[in-house]
């Protein structure tokens, strides 16, 4: 049965709320930084003096279930060298429209080239535009790195690299960072 | 072979002497005399791991990976190279701890100095090692040490690299090049860690077989140039085809990936090819990707070829053939796949209402049709490349397997290692007939027939055994009574004749009647019989009676105003004989349907762009008369020949003409079988060479030239053999030229210079290999040779 202070008991749970900690969050005004090991954006990463990591070996596209991932590999020349070693990604293309997250490319990926970023915000109004290229998932250049192609550091092989001699100090810290990070 | 559990063994089976019974795993089972462990082993479902072991190459335990446990032997054994007795107790890994441990043992001393490297390594993903270091191998390394590296990688050939650290020593490619392919360009070379497969300093691996090395080796060790790098076996889609490149009919398949070709392998076929294929069928299938490819039809108008559509194209084309009013010849090339010969066979007959038609290039003669006709077209499969293998003895005559068909030199060189006598009518002991440790009967160009109705009695004797085999190559049609010789000679003997063409089409150009006298399946146009039962098959009301025009009597009829439009298929310019050119000019109307834009297409009139072989599926004919169908590989929006006559048979009003591939191929099964009249075998005596200045040419066509088919393969261009002139002793000697001088050849037409190889040449012969016949002609025209400098 109705009781004539139902009305006002309404207004008391407005009047409580009002001293509860707010949970809305001010997006996107206000980015919060995400969980360390969240999945967002994959990038494709860089040694120290800017050379690409990726060797386009395609483990990353055997490995992954949701068939996202598309690499061709290219020798490198001593004349146009992408990367230490024989071989780098000449296409390189992931589809966020597949792309379920999962993290498995990381795992298969053996130089550390793929890792995730925690941006997140993937959402476009055309198909097209979410087939990311190589240029759109490379790492962006920081301080002391040189863009490819360009020769080994000289007096060094790859072996040198594959051995963590030109890590950034960050390629072994643990991922961190914020939406708004990049792109 | 018989196959028995140890609880029922002996009570049923008479042993027979023949068989030896061993107990593999506890099973009991009989193995023929001479089996390998390891096979008896697969043949009961046991695989044991091997690297070095191939079935088709001689064992030589290098490797190490096989070792099982034998009873009553001290050590371990190489499964591969002991073979069965009888009584032997035998326990592999699935059994014995021994033999298991023993394995793994021998996978990490392999793994030791292999690198890990697999990322990057083009055997990534179907590489028996890594297969193997997972079924037999351990999960971790003991060895921290620094591994054997080498700079890397290194070429072997243009086509061929070796990456010698992935190297295990196996030994299948060295033993490959000197077993298989009688190439032993390459060799283990050093010892212990350092042990590597090299080349001399100065002798690349430029092996026409040097491709299938890389498909043999176990390990990423051998790599070819094409293809490194540019897949990985999971992004491959794998089709089942049929080589169009030349008539040996190799089984391949055919590795694609988004719509293009990624590489080519040698299939299985036992009856074939075996395992192997030449890098030619490997190699070349660039030209695909050519930026010559038709893709649209082209109309001429004001003298100009402009694209058009494919309504106004077919307008056009049967407006210009209508106008032409069976006046019309047709010309067709090698390339063309047998479904697509019927599919001319019956557009010639039907639509355009005339014999003229012909499939053969130049230096065809009416001898050759004769014999054709008469021996070969419709005569279904024989002799077969089992036939070779068990042949007594095999007569190549105007053939030189290795260049023209290099399966059959394969099939030849494991015929004659078993005991085969290999003999060869030839201008000069070419290096494949030394391959096939043959014996040469010296003719010089144009004297073939003579030489041939002069055999000594004891090689007459040689081709009446049972089994015996002649081989006669499409160069025979250049001499006059070379072809009646040598179905002379097979008649005497009772010896099987076997036709060998260059290219993929022309057998079943052949047995679907692309000739002016011939109907498909070997049936006579002269036949009132045969033309009836032709146009019942085809539901016509009749067939053209008139004999047609051969190729060079329709380009003469085309300048005589006899012939007023031309249809072409598939032909180079360089296919078609000496003043071609002059009658495509003269012609008032042709139609030209083909792959790319070349030569021939500026004298066209319409153009068709048509599908290439990889993008329809179809079958050719090999030399031995063998179906080889081939599956569709990447999808196109061009048509097959066969639908491009089909729509253009509608336009000129003859509606349903077959154009399904199945279908094709089911109404030309209904011509097989043909027991009416034949055409005649030839009888033309032979013409010796006259007499004149200077030395009669002999050339044939290497394998590998710059041909459309073998464009855009750079590598592949780069193994091909460099152009030699071949002259006896003697007449180098006349000549004052020793071995390597360069020596000038001058002909009618142009001249070509090369170096001197001293070779077993006929007196009178200069041999110039590698594609002589643009600048010289063909094998039998006079020649002036002199040293460069002093001619």
């Amino acid at each position: 049965m109705p009781s004539f202070l139902d009305p006002i008991a309404g207004f008391g749970v407005t009047f409580t709320t009002m001293f509860r900690k707010v949970t809305t969050e001010e997006y996107p005004e206000e980015r919060k930084p995400m969980m360390p090991r969240f999945h967002g954006r994959h990038v494709l990463n860089r040694y120290s003096d800017g050379l690409e990591r990726c060797i386009g070996c395609e483990l990353c596209a055997w490995a992954c279930p949701a068939d996202a991932i598309y690499v061709e590999g290219a020798a490198n020349t001593d004349e146009e060298r992408f990367s230490p070693g024989e071989r780098y990604g000449r296409v390189y293309q992931i589809n966020y429209l597949r792309c379920i997250f999962c993290g498995m490319c990381l795992e298969a990926c053996p130089t550390r080239a793929l890792t995730m970023s925690h941006e997140y915000e993937l959402a476009d109004n055309n198909r097209a535009d979410l087939i990311f290229e190589k240029q759109d998932l490379l790492a962006p250049m920081s301080s002391g790195m040189v863009a490819p192609p360009h020769a080994m550091a000289s007096g060094t092989t790859e072996q040198n690299y594959y051995a963590g001699e030109f890590d950034r100090p960050e390629d072994s810290a643990a991922p961190t960072g914020t939406a708004e990070e990049s792109r | 072979m018989t196959v028995t559990t140890a609880s029922t063994s002996g009570d049923t089976l008479e042993p027979r002497p023949d068989l030896v019974t061993l107990t593999i795993d506890g099973v009991e089972t009989s193995v023929p005399k001479g089996t390998l462990i390891i096979r008896a082993a697969e043949q009961l479902g046991v695989a044991v791991p091997r690297f070095c072991d191939h079935p088709l190459l001689d064992p030589v335990a290098a490797c190490r990976m096989c070792l099982i446990e034998v009873e009553g032997m001290p050590k371990p054994q190489p499964a591969c190279a002991v073979t069965c007795s009888d009584g032997m107790v035998v326990k592999t890994q699935m059994t014995s701890a021994v033999a298991g441990e023993a394995q793994r043992s021998v996978m990490e001393f392999l793994l030791i100095n292999h690198p890990l490297d697999c990322p990057i390594c083009d055997k990534g993903g179907e590489c028996p090692l890594q297969n193997q270091a997972m079924t037999s191998g351990q999960g971790d390394t003991r060895f921290d040490g620094p591994k054997r590296t080498f700079p890397k990688p290194i070429n072997l050939s243009a086509q061929v690299l070796l990456d010698r650290e992935r190297c295990v020593s196996c030994a299948r490619c060295t033993r490959f090049a000197e077993q298989i392919a009688g190439d032993p360009f390459i060799e283990l070379l050093e010892r212990g860690s350092q042990q590597q497969v090299g080349i001399a300093d100065d002798v690349p691996f430029n092996s026409y077989y040097s491709g299938n090395t890389i498909q043999i080796c176990p390990v990423g060790a051998l790599t070819s140039a094409m293809y490194r790098f540019r897949s990985r076996p999971f992004d491959l889609a794998s089709t089942p085809t049929a080589c169009e490149h030349c008539a040996s009919g190799c089984s391949l398949r055919t590795d694609s990936r988004r719509n293009a070709v990624m590489r080519r392998l040698a299939a299985v076929d036992p009856e074939v090819n075996e395992e192997w294929n030449c890098d030619k069928g490997r190699f070349a299938f660039r030209y695909l990707e050519s930026d010559r490819r038709l893709t649209s039809p082209l109309v001429r108008e004001g003298g100009e070829l402009r694209p058009a559509s494919w309504d106004e194209a077919l307008v056009a084309a049967a407006n210009g053939l209508k106008t032409a009013d069976g006046k019309t010849g047709t010309v067709t090339g090698g390339r063309l796949m047998v479904e697509d010969a019927y599919a001319f066979s019956v557009f010639t007959r039907r639509v355009l209402g005339t014999n003229d038609i012909d499939f053969r290039p130049k230096g065809s003669s009416p001898e050759e049709e004769q014999f054709l006709a008469a021996r070969v077209a419709g005569r279904g499969l024989g002799p077969t490349y089992a036939d070779l293998e068990g042949a007594p003895a095999v007569l190549l005559v105007a053939f030189e397997p290795e260049d023209e068909s290099p399966i059959v030199l394969l099939r030849l060189r494991k015929a004659a290692k078993a005991g085969t006598r290999v003999l060869a009518v030839a201008p000069a002991a070419s290096r494949g007939l030394a391959k096939l440790d043959g014996t040469w009967i010296p003719s010089v160009p144009g004297s073939e027939a003579t030489a041939l109705q002069n055999l000594a009695p004891d090689v007459v004797d040689l081709f009446g055994q049972a089994g015996a085999v002649v081989l006669v190559g499409e160069r025979a049609a250049a001499s006059p009574g070379l072809l009646t010789a040598v179905g002379e000679l097979c008649d005497r003997t009772g010896a099987a004749l076997g036709w060998v063409p260059r290219r993929a089409g022309d057998r079943g150009a052949l047995d679907a009647g692309l000739l002016p006298t011939l109907l498909p399946g070997g049936r006579p146009v002269a036949d009132a019989a045969a033309r009836v039962d032709t146009a019942a098959i085809w539901g016509a009301a009749e067939v053209p009676e008139t004999a047609g025009r051969d190729l060079p009597t329709m380009l003469k009829a085309v300048e005589d105003r006899e012939i007023s439009a031309l249809l072409m298929a598939g032909v180079q310019l360089d296919d078609l004989p000496d003043g071609a050119e002059a009658a495509l000019r003269a012609a008032e109307f042709v139609v030209v349907l083909d792959t790319h834009d070349h030569a021939v297409v500026q004298f066209a009139d319409v153009v068709f762009p048509v599908a290439a072989a990889p993008e329809k599926a179809g079958s050719f004919v090999n030399w031995e008369g063998r179906v080889r169908p081939s599956s569709q590989p990447l999808r196109t929006s061009l048509m097959t020949d066969a639908r491009v006559l089909s729509v253009l048979g509608a336009e000129m009003g003859v509606a349903g003409l077959e154009s399904d591939p199945v279908a094709l191929m089911a109404q030309l099964e209904e011509f097989s079988g043909w027991e009416g009249a034949r055409v005649s075998p030839p009888s033309v005596a032979g013409a010796p060479p006259d007499p004149g200045p200077g030395l009669l040419l002999a050339t044939w066509r290497p394998l590998l030239e710059a041909t459309h088919l073998q464009s855009g393969e750079p590598y592949l261009a780069a193994t091909a053999r460099a152009q030699e002139v071949w002259l006896s002793t003697g007449e180098a000697r006349e000549l004052g030229a020793s071995e390597g001088d360069m020596i000038t050849v001058t002909g009618a037409s142009g001249s070509v210079t090369a170096p001197l190889v001293l070779a077993e040449v006929a007196a009178g012969a200069v041999v110039v290999t590698g594609n002589a016949h643009r600048a010289l002609g063909a094998s039998g025209v006079r020649v002036q040779v002199a040293v460069e400098g002093q001619g």
